[in-house]
């Protein structure tokens, strides 16, 4: 079943000395349960692609399906992650994570034992009393995530959403993200321009050229591996294989 | 750490710095000792005319004696026409700082105007006041707010747009209104920007006061002050200022243990 369809998306900038084609005909579509990765050289317009997905900005033409709805503008169907863990430093981490919730008009009680439910599968119940600044980084991105899972999305954008961590928390909150998107099969869109790490999480790598954009290759990634991690993979032979493919593509746009 | 003895250099450390803060009191103390005391040997010499600066004890005995002749309605009138102006001040502040944020296109067009009244000396404004509402205490609570209105939407605007953009993204990614950004980041945000600015306003309220009183009033610190200055009696204009000085000081000490308060319930 396809969850996301991104049809014909096409982006222009008016600026005062001349017109800027950031995306040309972006088509691609998202099946439920799916880990889509999505790369392309710097500034080719991949966090502006989310950011029309999420509704925070207005394309120039083309259309967004949820579900085969079509959506225009902010969605309570999108989660959206971002680079930053953003917790409200004077909540705490139980309040943080029902913020979502809260703007939304949906505190019921199915939604907070859900809450409940998930702050204590992912180890974080013990500190739900407590606040952001006492927390590792590691953790307070899993609240993050945790706070944006809360809204029940149907389809999850993480845009770059672990590069403001160090490697080795990037590494472990990765396999931390990836090991709860699985388990709750979300559907999720991530924007990086780390290629190891798309790879490592995807289920389907997404190449974009650079700017005008258009998808330039779609490649599905399968590790042949039981248990998956984005950790174990890496050490797959395939792996650096498909960082060959994509590095070459990405190269030969230059 | 209670559990672990302490290291020698830990207790070396810890006596140390419990002596540099009980120095540091100490000389606190005695300036305000050797200056009371010098003034007060000085003018029994005869060094200095404590006909036009006055001497200690007596400003002490003035005290006392005013204590028994309603200087507490004077103290109660100060810091009731203080509170007033400041309320109204932060609260009116407060209001104007929000719909400025609400709408760039109001900001932008009332900048010049709030630059303008910002650099104005507000005491210029005194005799249109007077004009205006009145010679009476009405008049003092509108110097009181002309003074501090100013800085209060200054200050609490720049703190408005100068929230975390990220944390608006955040919140409008879940959809929220500009109502609920307002409520749930912007203004919890910026308490520490209020309690700033509630710090400088209780002051500029004060000076307001002040400078209002001499203008108008029959009553309040700053008419014995004008008043002392009139008959010279420096006894009594040194003694009001004192007052004066500590009043302020307990009215600026109230607003940070409020803060205290408010912060610890916000979790800060």
């Amino acid at each position: 079943m396809v969850v996301l369809d991104v049809h014909k998306i096409e982006q222009k900038y008016q600026a005062v000395n001349g017109e800027i084609t950031a995306l040309k005909e972006i088509n691609f579509s998202v099946e439920k349960g799916e880990f889509i990765s999505i790369v392309g050289p710097s500034g080719c317009g991949k966090s502006t692609l989310l950011s029309i997905i999420a509704g925070l900005l207005k394309q120039t033409s083309g259309e967004i399906f949820v579900n085969g709805e079509k959506i225009e503008g902010i969605s309570a169907h999108i989660g959206y992650m971002l680079q930053k863990d953003n917790l409200l430093e004077w909540r705490t981490i139980y309040r943080n994570v029902i913020f979502g919730l809260e703007i939304q008009n949906n505190l019921t009680p199915e939604n907070l034992q859900r809450v409940i439910q998930l702050l204590k599968t992912y180890e974080l119940y013990d500190f739900k009393d407590k606040y952001p600044s006492q927390l590792s980084g590691g953790m307070r991105q899993r609240v993050a995530l945790i706070r944006t899972l809360a809204i029940n999305p149907d389809i999850l954008l993480l845009d770059e959403a672990f590069s403001a961590l160090d490697y080795q928390t990037r590494l472990t909150v990765t396999n931390d993200v990836y090991r709860i998107l699985k388990q709750e099969q979300v559907t999720t869109l991530m924007v990086t321009h780390d290629i190891p790490e798309g790879i490592s999480m995807g289920d389907k790598v997404v190449i974009l050229s650079s700017r005008p954009a258009i998808v330039k290759e779609i490649i599905p990634i399968d590790f042949e591996i039981e248990n998956r991690t984005p950790l174990n993979c890496r050490k797959s032979p395939k792996f650096s294989k498909y960082f060959d493919h994509i590095w070459k593509e990405l190269a030969s746009d230059e | 750490m209670n559990e672990y003895q302490l290291s020698e250099e830990r207790v070396i450390y810890l006596i140390k710095e419990k002596r540099r803060k009980q120095m540091i009191l100490i000389w606190q103390i005695g300036i305000l000792f050797c200056f009371i005391a010098i003034w007060e040997i000085s003018a029994l010499l005869g060094l200095i005319d404590s006909f036009i600066l006055s001497q200690p004890s007596r400003i002490w005995n003035t005290c006392i004696h005013m204590a028994q002749n309603g200087l507490l309605m004077h103290i109660g009138v100060t810091v009731y026409e203080t509170l007033i102006g400041f309320t109204l001040g932060v609260v009116t502040g407060t209001v104007l700082a929000i719909i400025l944020w609400w709408s760039s296109f109001i900001a932008k067009v009332s900048e010049p105007y709030l630059v303008v009244l910002n650099s104005l000396p507000k005491i210029a404004l005194g005799p249109v006041i007077i004009i205006i509402v009145g010679a009476g205490t009405k008049a003092i609570i509108f110097m009181a707010l002309a003074i501090s209105l100013i800085v209060t939407v200054l200050e609490m605007l720049n703190g408005f747009q100068n929230t975390d953009k990220e944390y608006i993204k955040m919140a409008t990614t879940f959809g929220a209104s500009k109502l609920q950004i307002f409520k749930k980041i912007v203004f919890p945000y910026n308490i520490k920007t209020l309690f700033n600015s509630l710090k400088i306003n209780i002051g500029l309220s004060l000076v307001g006061v002040i400078a209002g009183e001499f203008l108008v009033s029959k009553a309040g610190l700053g008419y014995l002050i004008v008043y002392g200055g009139q008959v010279f009696q420096l006894d009594l204009v040194m003694a009001s200022v004192i007052i004066l000085a500590i009043v302020a000081a307990i009215m600026y000490q109230a607003v940070v243990l409020m803060q205290r308060l408010v912060m610890k319930w916000y979790g800060h």
